[in-house]
């Protein structure tokens, strides 16, 4: 009733006069896709090019990879973009003191979201800084005595390049593998711990195929073996309950756009009681407890904090509804076609990051084909490599797998119509390029594709 | 009532929302937000309700209009008489 009453008034609105134009007419602001020249700058005499139709944007099914700006968030960060410029470490004038204030609060939201203490909240670059930080500002600081540390497989680049540095100041990083679940195994993990270990760093929710470690379990094995447990959180935090208490969590990597923040703000939750002595990564003013210098940059954190508080408001909701979706994707596709794998184990798993492998069929050409859909076939850190996906081999994929899989994202602002549109036309182009595939043919007339001896001419 | 004429505020000035996905959220998630709170019977805690959609409300409004400001192309689903492959 409320609807058609609002509905009503919408039409009236739109069809009187002034108000907000839904078309708006500022065309020069309007920015084009692609390689279509922007609409001021075409000259008159190019009128041989065709009129090519409106350009449309693809829908947006990356979630893993970024993020839009939650409306509430940039409402939040704009009057700090604005009118509130201070320096928030001025102590002598009003500027820095209002910048301060909302810097604090912002703080205590990010802290609140994880059960933590604000103190115990550093803001960083983001998250690749943040696992800096932790893995490196650990190792180092306790160097005299402690010289092992614990990773998986399936860490983010970030974590795993870091082990690697480490490793040639002359560190010794034990890797764990991954069972095919994508889950570790909590014995390996137990016989890993040496009396020399300094630090554990498994993250909570993989950005590749969606899997939940178990991170209550390892902190408690962490915790009763005096054990630092970092974990990287970026595509957990604000999606799934996460309390750094009952966790027994030491460290935390948090990241602002995975969580429609703004981009290049993060935040490291480094605990206080039992205190975690951390190794400064950058050297400046002592800003931030001395453990990251620099001015922090407020716009960005009021908006990290308006983030993680709409976060912990909206969790239950965007969890239910994402799941549905998730459930209607995968079920609709599976149902239409044979031969696709999900990665990763389906009970302890993120209902938002979908990766399925397609049989016969070529990852990259998929992608190409689903132009309308931005998606993306594993981590937008290694998609500049012909490599596929570390963390499909650490699962144990097949090769042929792992370079057809594409990882669906779904997240707060997806709806259902975006979801069938890209069953649909997933379902249409999977079909297409498998008529093509000779591989395919062989499938279906009962050829064991594994008993095929290549020859080369 | 003003319970009423903010959630029929809301949803109206939701419907301008030029980024479709900002617009479908919106409206699904005040509605659904309406919808679980309509049976709120203390007075104190309605009060805070309402000033609670009023801020919303200015905060929408304030975005609805930024959003307009840097439109940019339709979504390809906003558009489906023009089919692309």
């Amino acid at each position: 009733m409320l609807l058609r009453a609002a509905w009503r008034r919408a039409a009236v609105a739109v069809t009187a006069a002034p108000g907000p134009k839904p078309a708006a007419p500022t065309r020069g602001l309007r920015l084009r896709v692609g390689d279509h020249a922007p609409q001021s700058a075409v000259p008159a005499d190019t009128a041989a090019a065709p009129e090519a139709g409106p350009v449309l944007r693809p829908l947006y099914m990356d979630v893993q990879a970024t993020t839009p700006l939650d409306p509430r968030v940039l409402d939040a960060m704009l009057p700090y973009l604005i009118n509130y410029y201070g320096n928030p470490h001025s102590r002598t004038h009003a500027y820095g003191w209002e910048s301060e204030a909302a810097m604090e609060r912002a703080r205590q939201q990010v802290a609140s979201l994880i059960g933590a203490d604000p103190r115990e909240i550093i803001f960083t670059s983001g998250a690749t800084e943040s696992n800096n930080i932790a893995i490196k500002g650990v190792a180092r600081f306790y160097r005299s005595r402690k010289k092992h540390l614990i990773t998986t497989q399936t860490e983010h680049k970030c974590v795993l390049d870091s082990c690697r540095s480490l490793e040639a100041e002359g560190f010794q990083v034990t890797y764990l593998p991954v069972q095919k679940s994508g889950i570790i195994d909590l014995k390996e993990l137990e016989a890993a711990i040496q009396p020399d270990t300094s630090l554990v760093s498994v993250m909570t929710v993989n950005n590749e195929i969606g899997v939940k470690q178990p991170i209550a379990e390892i902190g408690r094995i962490c915790s009763s073996r005096k054990v630092y447990f970092h974990t990287d959180a970026a595509q957990a935090v604000g999606k799934i309950p996460l309390d750094v208490n009952d966790m027994k969590i030491d460290l935390m990597s948090i990241s602002g756009h995975k969580i429609y923040g703004p981009k290049g703000v993060g935040a490291i939750y480094i605990r206080r009681r039992p205190r975690v002595r951390v190794e400064a990564l950058q050297s400046g003013g002592g800003q931030e407890r001395g453990m990251r210098s620099g001015t922090v940059p407020t716009p960005l954190v009021v908006g990290l904090g308006a983030a993680c508080e709409v976060a912990q408001q909206e969790m239950e909701y965007d969890h239910k509804r994402i799941s549905k979706l998730s459930e209607r994707l995968i079920q609709n596709i599976m149902k239409s076609l044979p031969d696709v794998v999900m990665n990763g184990d389906p009970e302890h798993h993120y209902p938002g990051c979908i990766n399925l492998s397609f049989a016969y069929v070529e990852g990259e050409s998929l992608l190409m084909a689903l132009k309308d859909v931005a998606l993306s076939s594993g981590s937008a850190c290694t998609s500049a490599s012909l490599e596929p996906s570390y963390v499909l081999r650490a699962i144990g994929t097949d090769e042929d797998l792992a370079h057809s899989s594409i990882r669906f994202g779904v997240g707060r602002f997806t709806t259902e119509e975006e979801v069938d549109y890209t069953v649909e036309k997933c379902i249409q182009h999977v079909k297409r390029l498998r008529e093509m595939s000779p591989l395919w043919e062989m499938v279906q007339d009962g050829i064991d594709l594994k008993s095929i001896k290549w020859t080369q001419h | 009532n003003s319970f009423e004429s903010v959630a029929s505020d809301t949803l109206t000035l939701f419907l301008f929302f030029p980024l479709n996905s900002f617009r479908t959220y919106a409206v699904r998630r005040i509605r659904d937000a309406f919808r679980e709170n309509k049976n709120v019977k203390d007075p104190v805690e309605i009060q805070t309700l309402v000033n609670k959609a009023k801020r919303d409300l200015g905060i929408i409004r304030r975005q609805v209009h930024i959003g307009q400001l840097y439109s940019t192309d339709k979504l390809i689903i906003e558009n489906r008489d023009m089919p692309r492959t």
